[in-house]
């Protein structure tokens, strides 16, 4: 019985990434491809982010430096090495590992919102690292000139159809891992770090080694989100290292529900949704943005699928078994 | 040393000298002190003694600036927190202390895995085998078995301080301080607690040293009893040598205690 839970959930993902190969068959919209791969893209991010915010209580305001660091990590390697590109990912992972566990020492052992502004500083020094090294990154025209080599197992990833259920299906594998990591003990140790992180050192709990383990992993499923985005857009741009990127996950948690597995993934939709939707309509998306978030925040109180979760009769904020 | 006779053996936890500044106030200065395996041993002294400050330095919360702790010879001077609890010293707080977003027996299973080791553990799923029936064991010790499902943020305040006790014991710790189990409580609810302390202490073959105001219990179960006043020692022994102690009359219980309890 207690294996039940994992088997279902890899048949509902199994089920959901072959419903999505399917749907271009009936509809040829080329925007709702686009939409997945974005929503691929952002919601592994959301959701990376959301291991740090809402299963460990820390408040990374930074968080979208390890999302830049795989976007351009990824393309100067395809760009300036004869890496396939299963090996460029690879690397980049590595890369950003190491990256994660130097950053992450620096700031886990701070509290509250001083790990919040050093983690925003951490991502404002790499963005201008990116803008200032010109001859490596291309500056603020950011990486230009395409991805060459984009196979993976003999399938073009040039062909939007093939990026799209391969976006799909890494967002599939990265929500199962994910939830994975949240329903095993260290996921428990995260909640008690975020609960009460005394009793959880009194109860013989390494307080700054959970840490740095969810900082990194973390990072990495950012970076698995980035290179979704660096194969969507072709490039590397200093946008998606750049600060307001951070926001835009934080948004996506609190709008979706920091308490609910799926929130963020749920959130970064409401976002993408209001982002094509709005920008369609006026120029003030940020007013609208603005609003929409006062809604969650003072409305609902919450994000909206901890909202439906309670209605529900349910207990999200990290209910466990 | 004029240690007071005791019966339980050989010192499960000697401190010697320890000294702990801040700022330019000395919290607790040159306290030695032994406590025998076995023993239920009361901690009193009035507010702002340094009793909590002592809890605090012995469970590695704080570091001491000069002395020594050693828990069953060893010496555990300056360890972290999580290193000593491994070693067997389980602890109570004053506020109650728990994980109030999980149910009484997901936090005392979430002890238990952080005791076996499993906190770190990315393997399998939580619980791992035998975790839950032993949750449920530390929760029958301490009569919680009836709220296993309840959330603990809803509990009563006795209860979630009976949930922080659990937590302790679900280290199977050889040494328990227990910080002013009775605080905030009735005082029909308070002799419950106690009652309860009593038995865990017997029936777990526990070393155990509790801070405490209320003078009744103090000197109704305590098998020794130190008074801490300014950070120092003022006086160590039996109930009978407290109560008949000059200093600790005048510099703390004031009037004789049989007219203070009656």
């Amino acid at each position: 019985m207690r294996r039940a839970p994992i088997m279902r959930d890899i048949v509902i993902a199994v089920i959901l990434v072959a419903v999505l190969a399917a749907i271009p068959y009936l509809t040829p919209s080329k925007a709702f491809q686009d939409f997945v791969i974005r929503c691929s893209s952002m919601a592994l991010f959301a959701m990376s982010l959301n291991l740090l915010v809402g299963y460990t209580g820390l408040s990374s305001f930074g968080h979208g430096l390890f999302f830049g660091l795989g976007t351009y990590t990824f393309e100067l390697l395809m760009q300036n090495t004869g890496l396939s590109l299963p090996v460029a990912a690879l690397a980049t992972l590595l890369f950003t590992c190491v990256t994660a566990i130097v950053v992450g020492a620096i700031c886990i052992r701070l509290r509250l919102i001083y790990f919040a502004f050093v983690t925003l500083a951490m991502q404002m020094l790499a963005h201008s690292i990116i803008i200032s090294w010109v001859s490596l990154t291309g500056g603020d025209q950011g990486l230009q000139g395409g991805i060459p080599r984009r196979f993976l197992f003999g399938l073009s990833l040039e062909n939007q159809y093939n990026l799209y259920v391969f976006s799909g299906a890494v967002l599939a594998v990265g929500l199962l891992l994910m939830r994975h990591i949240v329903s095993t003990s260290f996921g428990t140790s995260l909640r008690m770090i975020r609960d009460n992180e005394a009793r959880a050192a009194f109860l013989g709990i390494s307080i700054w080694r959970v840490k740095l383990t969810v900082f990194v992993l973390s990072a990495l499923f950012a970076a698995v989100g980035g290179m979704i985005m660096s194969l969507f857009v072709s490039g590397a741009y200093p946008e998606l290292i750049n600060w307001p990127i951070s926001g835009d996950a934080i948004f996506a948690i609190v709008m979706g529900g920091v308490g609910s597995f799926l929130g963020p993934t749920v959130g970064t939709m409401i976002l993408l949704l209001l982002n094509d939707l709005v920008t369609r309509q006026t120029e003030y998306y940020g007013l609208a943005l603005g609003i929409i978030i006062l809604v969650f925040a003072l409305g609902l109180r919450r994000g909206l699928l901890d909202f439906i979760t309670e209605r529900l009769g349910g207990r999200p904020a990290g209910g466990i078994s | 040393m004029n240690s007071p006779a005791q019966p339980g053996g050989p010192p499960m936890l000697k401190i010697s000298g320890l000294t702990k500044r801040f700022g330019g106030v000395a919290a607790m200065s040159d306290v030695t002190l032994d406590f025998a395996a076995g023993t239920l041993s009361a901690v009193i002294g009035p507010n702002g003694a340094g009793k909590s400050t002592f809890f605090n330095l012995i469970s590695g919360a704080i570091r001491p600036d000069a002395g020594q702790v050693v828990f069953k010879g060893e010496d555990i001077t300056g360890l972290n927190r999580a290193a000593i609890v491994r070693r067997g010293i389980g602890r109570a707080f004053q506020v109650a202390s728990f994980f109030p977003s999980m149910t009484v027996e997901e936090n005392l299973m979430a002890g238990i895995a952080a005791h076996r080791s499993q906190w770190s553990d990315l393997n399998h799923r939580f619980p791992r085998q035998g975790v839950r029936a032993r949750a449920l064991e530390v929760a029958e010790m301490l009569g919680l078995q009836d709220k296993a499902a309840v959330l603990s943020a809803n509990l009563s305040h006795g209860d979630q301080k009976l949930l922080d006790i659990a937590l302790a014991l679900a280290l199977e710790p050889s040494l328990l301080l227990l910080d002013e189990p009775t605080a905030g409580m009735g005082p029909e609810e308070r002799w419950q607690m106690i009652e309860k302390v009593q038995r865990l202490w017997q029936q777990q073959n526990l070393t155990l040293i509790f801070i405490e105001h209320d003078m009744d219990i103090v000197f109704g179960i305590s098998s020794s009893i130190r008074v801490l006043c300014y950070g120092r020692v003022l006086a160590e022994g039996t109930p009978d040598e407290i109560r008949a102690n000059p200093a600790v009359i005048e510099a703390y219980l004031g009037t004789p205690v049989e007219e203070d309890a009656a």
